[in-house]
C-alpha cells in the first residue's frame, strides 16, 4: 500500500497519457483521435503538477503574513501548467476546425477512408 | 494486428517510464529555484501569489510566447474555417424563454466574476488566463442561450490587439526606464493590497482581455461553421 500511496498520482497521470496514446494510434475516427489528444494533454498537466507537489503542502500564496513558507508546493510547474491548459484548449479548437474542414472535403471522418492520409 | 503492436509498444513505453519514475520520489521538494521564488518572491516582485509572480515577472517573456501561440492558434482556426464559402444562414430555432432569460441574467455576473479573477491575479488564485477563460465561457452561454446574438468581430479584434499591444509596450517601457525587457519599473507598494506589485496587474489585465477575446472569437468561428 505504501507504494500505491506514494505513486498513485504518477500512475494516474501516466495512465491517462498511455490511454491517450492508445486512442491516437488505434482509433480511426478523427474526433476520437482528438479526444485522445485531449486526454494526453491532461495527463501531462497532471504529471507536472504532481511532480511539484509537496506532502501536506499548501498553495504558494501568502494570503496571510504568518503563513509558513516551508510547506508550500513548487510554484514553477504550476506556472507552466497554467499556460499549458489554455494552449491545450486552443490546440484542441484548431484540431477540431481541421476536422470540420476534412469532413466537408471528404464526407467522412474515418481516417482509413481519407485517401491521401494512409493511417 | 495493429492493435497488438500498439499495445506492445505502449507496454514498452510504460516499462521505460516506470523505471525512470521510480527514481523520482513523490512529495518532496525538488527544485531550488522554486524555493528561491517562494522565499524572495514577495520582496522582489510585490505579488503575494507566487505563481503569478513566476508567470508574469520571472518568466514574463515565456508568457509573451505562450500568448503568441494562443494568438496563432486562433488566427489559424479563423483562416481554416472562414476559407469555406459561407452558405446562407440556417434558420435558427430560438431558445425557450427560461433559457433566454437565464442567460441574459447570468451573463453580466459571469463577466464580473471573470474581471474579478484577472484583476486580483496577484492576490488570489487566478489571473489573466483563468479570467479570460471565464469571460469566454460567458460568451459561450450567450451563444447557446440567445442564439441570434453575435459578438462584434471588430470589438473582439480590438480587445485582442489592445491586450497584446499593452503587454509589449509595458515590456518595452522596462527597456526605457531600466535595463531589460519587462522590468518591473512601477512602485511595488505594500504587499497584499490591490494596488501593488507594479506592472503585474496591468499585464494580467491585458492578458485577460486578450485570452477572453481570443477564446470568444474561437467559439464564434466554431459556431458560425456548425
Amino acid at each position: 500500500m505504501g507504494f500505491l500511496n506514494s505513486y498513485i498520482y504518477y500512475i494516474g497521470a501516466f495512465g491517462l497519457i498511455l490511454i491517450g496514446l492508445y486512442i491516437i494510434l488505434v482509433k480511426h475516427n478523427l474526433i476520437k483521435v482528438i479526444v485522445g489528444l485531449g486526454l494526453l494533454d491532461t495527463g501531462v498537466n497532471l504529471f507536472l503538477i504532481s511532480v511539484g507537489y509537496i506532502t501536506k503542502g499548501t498553495a504558494p500564496i501568502f494570503s496571510r503574513p504568518q503563513i509558513d513558507s516551508e510547506h508550500m508546493v513548487d510554484p514553477v510547474p504550476q506556472a507552466l501548467v497554467l499556460t499549458a491548459i489554455v494552449i491545450g484548449v486552443a490546440v484542441l479548437a484548431l484540431a477540431l476546425s481541421l476536422a470540420v474542414r476534412l469532413y466537408q472535403h471528404y464526407g467522412t471522418l474515418n481516417l482509413r477512408k481519407i485517401r491521401e492520409q494512409r493511417w | 494486428m495493429r492493435r497488438i503492436v500498439t499495445i506492445l509498444l505502449l507496454i514498452i513505453v510504460a516499462l521505460g517510464i516506470s523505471l525512470s519514475l521510480a527514481k523520482i520520489p513523490f512529495g518532496t521538494p525538488k527544485t531550488k529555484v522554486g524555493k528561491y521564488y517562494i522565499n524572495e518572491g514577495i520582496e522582489e516582485t510585490g505579488a503575494v501569489n507566487i505563481v503569478t509572480s513566476v508567470v508574469v515577472n520571472y518568466r514574463g517573456f515565456d508568457t509573451l510566447g505562450e500568448v503568441t501561440v494562443l494568438f496563432i492558434a486562433a488566427i489559424g482556426l479563423g483562416a481554416v474555417l472562414t476559407a469555406s464559402v459561407r452558405g446562407e444562414t440556417r434558420k435558427i430555432q430560438p431558445a425557450s424563454l427560461v433559457l433566454y432569460t437565464g442567460c441574459r441574467f447570468l451573463f453580466p455576473l459571469i463577466l464580473t466574476f471573470g474581471t474579478y479573477i484577472f484583476i486580483h491575479g496577484h492576490l488570489t488564485p487566478g489571473g489573466g488566463f483563468q479570467g479570460g477563460a471565464i469571460i469566454a465561457s460567458g460568451f459561450l452561454l450567450i451563444y447557446l442561450g440567445c442564439r441570434e446574438r453575435r459578438i462584434s468581430r471588430v470589438a473582439s479584434n480590438l480587445a485582442e490587439s489592445l491586450g497584446g499591444l499593452v503587454f509589449v509596450i509595458i515590456g518595452l517601457l522596462g527597456l526605457v526606464f531600466g535595463s531589460y525587457f519587462l522590468l518591473n519599473f512601477l512602485p511595488k507598494g505594500t504587499a497584499n493590497t490591490l494596488f501593488s506589485a507594479g506592472i503585474i496587474p496591468i499585464i494580467y489585465i491585458a492578458i485577460g482581455f486578450k485570452v477572453g477575446s481570443e477564446l470568444a472569437s474561437i467559439i464564434d468561428n466554431l459556431i458560425e461553421e456548425s
